[in-house]
């Protein structure tokens, strides 16, 4: 075997969601600060109702699937973090339920041109106790708000971390996911 | 043609045989037990399979990738196929003991000391 460092596989898988509306970045965010993959679900699959014989012949209900924004980081010692991009509208939330089960926590992607495409996912997570933040891409050109002006918008508790972020970055990138993760610590070690 | 057999195959000339995910997962839609998380870690147990057990191709694909440790994801995105399906063709693995999970997932969330050494990574990269 070559020495490549995800030669051993994973030991430990952490998860990290980026939820947010179309066209607001994910991919480029995942793909700025990750390795990226592609990766697909199926959308109707949580609600066929199957007789689960293995005998029963094939499933003829309709059913698509979705891509995702899959991107993964390799750490020391086998340690790794799994980003999943996942869109922000309703339809897709239960493709939360099942990645924010023992995720550090999401990341919700948002941009000031359509700050009301974000009040879903900020709901979401926080009726559910999701450690979140709100990171706002600044595209070239966008109009900027203060941050002030972001957080009154999107009317998140004062304790839940608001910033902006250059997705195309990878430092900033970066900083998005740490700033996630200090903020999970903290949720956490205060519990 | 008869569109009603269900041991009907069509083909297609350039892709092959048409199947849908379901037909590769022999039309089990989900698994029997509480679903694999995407992130659950399996390897191969180098077990041979029981004499009954007649396995897919994807199952076989699936084997040979972990006999180092992958990820639901990882196996999904490494062979093309959706979650829920990796998800099936897993269970059934798990099932006859040719795979097993390194270590079941508990549902909790990170704690803070594994979180901060995790930060101090991230900023080193």
């Amino acid at each position: 075997m070559s020495s490549g460092r995800f030669d051993d596989g994973p030991r430990l898988a952490l998860k990290i969601l980026v939820a947010g509306g179309f066209g607001v970045g994910k991919t480029t965010l995942v793909s700025s600060v990750s390795e990226i993959r592609p990766l697909r679900t199926e959308e109707h699959l949580t609600d066929v109702s199957v007789g689960v014989d293995d005998t029963s012949g094939v499933e003829t209900k309709a059913t698509t699937t979705v891509a995702m924004d899959f991107g993964r980081i390799t750490l020391r010692d086998g340690v790794v973090i799994y980003l999943f991009g996942t869109p922000g509208q309703e339809r897709f939330w239960f493709m939360w339920n099942e990645l924010s089960r023992g995720a550090i926590g999401a990341v919700v992607l948002a941009d000031t041109r359509r700050l009301t495409a974000s009040f879903g996912a900020i709901d979401y997570f926080e009726r559910r106790r999701i450690p979140f933040i709100v990171a706002v891409n600044c595209f070239d050109g966008a109009h900027r708000y203060s941050l002030a002006e972001i957080r009154e918008a999107l009317d998140v508790d004062p304790h839940v971390p608001v910033l902006t972020c250059d997705a195309r970055r990878r430092e900033s990138a970066k900083e998005v996911l740490i700033t996630l993760i200090e903020h999970a610590a903290s949720l956490s070690a205060a519990s | 043609m008869q569109p009603d057999h269900p041991r009907e195959r069509w083909l297609d000339e350039a892709a092959g045989p048409l199947v849908r995910p379901y037909a590769l997962t022999r039309g089990r839609a989900r698994p029997r037990g509480e679903p694999l998380d995407v992130v659950t870690i399996l390897i191969a147990t180098g077990r041979p399979a029981p004499a009954r057990v007649r396995l897919t191709r994807e199952q076989q694909r699936l084997l040979t990738l972990c006999r180092r440790p992958h990820t639901v994801a990882d196996l999904a995105s490494e062979l093309g196929l959706p979650l829920g399906v990796v998800g099936v063709l897993a269970e059934e693995l798990l099932e006859n003991r040719l795979l097993e999970v390194t270590r079941p997932l508990t549902g909790a969330r990170p704690d803070p000391g594994l979180l901060r050494r995790v930060i101090d990574e991230l900023r080193a990269l």
